[in-house]
C-alpha cells in the first residue's frame, strides 16, 4: 500500500529516527536527570530528609541507656554493728547502688520508694549480727521498685550477687583464714567490653532510618506525579514502567547512600562506635536493602493516590520493623511466629550485617547469607512493583 | 488513508461501558473536535487510542497503526496535552522541553533544531529559564504545547486545552492550532466552548458513552432530528429574558426554548407566525421585544439531540 507512508514515513534524518523502541528502559536518563533536578529545587525537602534522621539518631543515641548504674537506694541499718556495715559497703562499692538516705524505721523506707525518691530500699534487722555469730540465717530485706523492669532486674541480680559471696566469704572463713573464694567466675564481655547500649542500639537504629527514608522518598515521588497529573502525561509517552521506575529509584538512591554515610560518621564520630569491619563491605551489603526499601516504596505508590496515604503506609510498615527486626528486642526470646515474621523483614538483615560488621568485625564469608536474601528480597521487590505499575497502565 | 479510525470501539470498566460502540474517521491535517459533558468519554476515548486502555470490543488505528498490538508505535508518534496544567512546575521552561525531548529520545542536530523551532513557534523564547510553575495560564498552556509536539508528531489530542485561560490566550493558542494544522499536523480536540467546536472543520458529540451526532458543524445543524419537520427556530431580544422565557414554555406551539445571553432561542411549531408571538408576548406586557428567525447554532445542536436522548 503505497498510502500506507503517509504518516509512518520517517521525516527525521539524524538523531532521532522513528523507530520502535523496545528497550525496556525507555525514559530511564530523563526520568533521572529530571528526579535529579526535583530533588535540587527542593532544598527544603532534602535537608529535612537527611535532617530528620539525623536528630532522631542524637536524641535517641543521647537519650537511650539501658544500663542501670547509680540506681537511688534508701537505707534502713536497724543493726548499726560492723557486720551490717560491711555489707552495706559491698552495697555502696558495687557502683550499682547509690545510697540517697538513711532511714530509721519501716514506714520511711517504704515511703521512700513509693514516692519515688529510691528504687531500691535495703533494711538490715536488728539481730543481724547476733545471727551471723551464731550461725543462723540473717534475713536482709532488699526492697525493689517493679516499675522499671530493667532497674529491677539489674538491682535483684546485683542484690542477689553480693548476698551470695557475703555468704560464701563467712561460710568460707569459719574454716580457711585466707579472705578469698575458691572459684571466680570472670566474664568478658566481647566485641562491647563496657555494654554500652550505644553500640548495640546505633547500628540498628541507622537501619530503621534508612527504612523509613527510602520507602518515603519513592512513594512520594510517584505518588506526587500522581496528584500532579504528569503520570498521566507520561503514560501516553513511550516510557516504559521500567524506565520510569529505575529512573526514579536511582536518584533517591543516592541519596540514600550519602545519608547512609552520614549516619556512620556521625555513630563513629559522635558517639565513638567503634566500626571493627570493612566499610566498604558494609557499603555493599547496603545497596540489595536500599533497593527494596525504594521498590517497596513504589509498591505503596502504586497503591496511594494521595500523599497522605502514601505517608501513612509508609509509617504503617516503620512498626514491624522496629519491634520485629531485633533493633530494640531480641529475636531468640520473640515465640515462634514472631520469630518467623521477622525473618520477612528486611530490615533484619540488615542490622544482623550492621552489628555484624561494626561491632564484630564481621567479613562477607559471614554475612554472605544476609547479602543474598536481600539481593533477592530486592529483586522480587522491583518485579512486583514494576508488574502492578504495568497493570495500572494497561 | 485517515490519521484515526475506529469501528465500534467499547470499552468497559466493569460492568460500566465507558465507550460504546464508537466508530469515526479522522482525516490527517483536519481538527477534529470532540464534544460532550464531563464523564462521556472522551478522555478515555484518547486513552483507547493511545493503547491505554484495552477495548472490549471493536478495533481502532492511530497512524495506521493498531491500537493494541502497535501501541509503543502510536505513542512514538503521537503528542498528548491534558486538559490540566501537567507539566513539573519546578522545572524551567527550558528543563521541561528538554525532558521530553528526552523521553521521545531526540538527540544530536536534530533536537537542536527542534528545540529551536518549538521555541519559536510558540514564542517561549524570554521565559525559557522561568521555572513552569511561575508562567500564567496561557503561556503554561503554550509551554504544554511545545512539550506535545516537540517530538514532531503527526497528531495531537488535545484534551480540553483551552479549560480555564483567559479568552485572548484561547484565541492565541487557536490561532498556533491553525497554523499547525495549516502543515499538516492532524488536531483532535476535546473542548466544551461551542465557539471552538464551530472552528473545527469536523465534530463528534458524544454523550452518555455513545457517539451520537458527527461532522461538520454545517451537517449537523441540518439533522432532522434537530430541526424537525413542522418547526422552525427564533431568537427573541427582550429585556426581561428570564420570566419571557418562562412565559414561552408555557405556550403550546413552543417546542423547546432556552436563554442565550440577552435573548432566547425558539424551537417552535413552524405553522404559528412570528407576528402571533409578538402579539402573544405584547398582550403579556412585553413591548418592544425582536423577532428574527435563526439558523440552529451547535450549542442548539447538542442541546436538542441531549434533550431527545433524554425524552423517552
Amino acid at each position: 500500500m503505497a498510502d500506507d507512508n503517509i504518516f509512518k514515513q520517517n521525516n527525521r534524518t539524524e538523531g532521532g529516527p522513528i523507530k520502535a523502541r523496545t528497550n525496556p528502559f525507555t525514559g530511564l536518563l530523563p526520568i533521572m536527570r529530571k528526579e535529579a533536578i526535583h530533588i535540587r529545587r527542593d532544598p527544603m525537602a532534602l535537608f529535612f530528609t537527611v535532617l530528620i534522621p539525623m536528630i532522631q539518631l542524637f536524641m535517641i543515641g543521647y537519650a537511650i541507656n539501658t544500663n542501670v548504674r547509680n540506681i537511688p537506694t534508701v537505707i534502713y541499718d536497724a543493726a548499726r554493728t560492723q557486720e551490717s556495715k560491711r555489707l552495706l559497703d559491698r552495697f555502696v562499692n558495687s557502683d550499682d547502688f547509690k545510697i540517697v538516705k538513711y532511714v530509721t524505721n519501716d514506714e520511711e523506707l517504704t515511703r521512700e520508694i513509693v514516692a519515688g525518691r529510691a528504687k531500691v530500699g535495703i533494711k538490715i534487722p536488728p539481730d543481724y549480727s547476733r545471727l551471723l555469730l551464731a550461725g543462723e540465717t540473717a534475713n536482709v530485706l532488699i526492697l525493689i521498685d517493679g516499675s522499671e523492669s530493667s532497674v529491677a532486674g539489674e538491682a535483684l541480680n546485683v542484690a542477689n550477687g553480693i548476698a551470695m559471696s557475703e555468704s560464701l566469704e563467712r561460710a568460707l572463713s569459719v574454716s580457711v583464714t585466707r579472705q578469698q573464694l575458691p572459684v571466680a567466675a570472670r566474664p568478658k564481655v566481647l566485641f562491647n567490653p563496657d555494654s554500652r547500649s550505644a553500640n548495640f542500639l546505633i547500628p540498628g537504629m541507622i537501619a530503621v532510618l534508612m527504612q523509613m527514608m527510602t520507602v518515603l522518598l519513592t512513594a512520594i515521588a510517584i505518588v506526587r506525579e500522581r496528584e500532579r497529573g504528569t503520570l498521566e502525561q507520561l503514560y501516553m509517552t513511550p516510557i516504559k514502567p521500567l524506565g520510569l521506575m529505575l529512573g526514579k529509584i536511582i536518584p533517591y538512591a543516592v541519596v540514600a547512600y550519602a545519608e547512609t554515610l552520614l549516619l556512620i560518621t556521625f555513630m563513629r564520630w559522635a558517639f565513638g562506635v567503634p566500626i571493627r569491619g570493612d566499610l566498604l563491605l558494609l557499603l555493599l551489603l547496603v545497596t540489595p536493602f536500599i533497593l527494596t526499601m525504594l521498590g517497596f516504596g513504589l509498591l505503596i505508590s502504586t497503591r496511594a493516590n494521595t500523599y497522605q496515604e502514601a505517608t501513612q503506609a509508609a509509617f504503617g510498615t516503620m512498626m514491624p520493623s522496629i519491634f520485629l527486626s531485633g533493633y530494640i528486642f531480641p529475636i531468640d526470646t520473640m515465640p515462634v511466629f514472631f520469630q518467623m515474621l521477622s525473618k520477612i523483614i528486611p530490615t533484619t538483615y540488615l542490622i544482623e550485617i550492621f552489628r555484624g560488621i561494626i561491632l564484630r568485625g564481621a567479613n562477607l564469608a559471614d554475612l554472605w547469607k544476609q547479602g543474598l536474601i536481600l539481593t533477592m528480597m530486592s529483586m522480587i521487590m522491583i518485579s512486583v512493583s514494576a508488574m502492578r505499575f504495568n497493570k495500572k497502565t494497561q | 488513508m485517515p490519521a484515526i479510525s475506529t469501528q465500534d470501539l467499547t470499552i468497559k470498566f466493569g460492568n460500566f461501558t465507558a465507550v460504546d460502540r464508537v466508530s469515526l474517521q479522522v482525516e490527517g491535517g483536519e481538527i477534529f473536535g470532540f464534544l460532550g459533558p464531563n464523564g462521556s468519554g472522551k478522555t478515555t476515548l484518547i486513552k483507547a487510542l493511545c493503547g491505554l486502555l484495552r477495548p472490549a470490543l471493536g478495533k481502532g488505528t492511530v497512524l495506521g497503526f493498531d491500537c493494541v498490538t502497535e501501541a509503543e508505535q502510536i505513542r512514538q508518534r503521537v503528542g498528548y496535552m491534558s486538559q490540566k496544567f501537567s507539566l513539573y512546575e519546578d522545572l524551567s521552561v527550558r528543563e521541561n522541553i528538554e525532558f521530553y525531548a528526552g523521553v521521545y529520545g531526540l538527540s544530536g542536530n536534530y533536537l537542536k533544531r527542534r528545540k529551536d523551532e518549538t521555541i519559536a513557534l510558540t514564542h517561549l523564547e524570554p521565559y525559557l529559564d522561568r521555572r513552569a510553575g511561575k508562567l500564567s495560564g496561557g503561556w503554561k498552556q503554550r509551554l504544554a504545547l511545545a512539550c506535545a509536539f516537540i517530538h514532531e508528531p503527526k497528531l495531537l489530542f488535545l484534551d480540553e486545552p483551552t479549560a480555564g485561560i483567559d479568552p485572548v490566550a484561547r484565541r492565541d493558542l487557536w490561532d498556533l492550532l491553525f497554523q499547525l494544522s495549516g502543515r499538516g499536523v492532524t488536531f483532535f480536540v476535546t473542548t466544551h466552548y461551542m465557539d471552538e467546536a464551530e472552528r473545527c472543520g469536523r465534530v463528534g458529540y458524544i454523550y452518555l458513552s455513545k457517539l451520537i451526532a458527527y461532522g461538520t458543524p454545517e451537517e449537523l445543524k441540518q439533522m432532522p432530528e434537530v430541526s424537525p419537520m413542522g418547526t422552525k427556530r427564533i431568537e427573541i431580544d427582550t429585556l426581561q429574558t428570564s420570566s419571557a422565557l418562562l412565559f414561552m414554555k408555557g405556550k403550546d406551539y413552543v417546542r423547546d426554548a432556552t436563554i442565550f445571553g440577552q435573548s432566547i432561542h425558539l424551537l417552535m411549531d413552524d405553522n404559528v407566525s412570528m407576528d402571533q408571538v409578538k402579539t402573544d408576548l405584547k398582550r403579556e406586557g412585553y413591548n418592544g421585544a425582536a423577532l428574527r428567525p435563526i439558523t440552529p447554532s451547535l450549542e442548539d445542536v447538542f442541546v436538542t439531540l441531549t434533550n431527545s436522548l433524554n425524552e423517552p
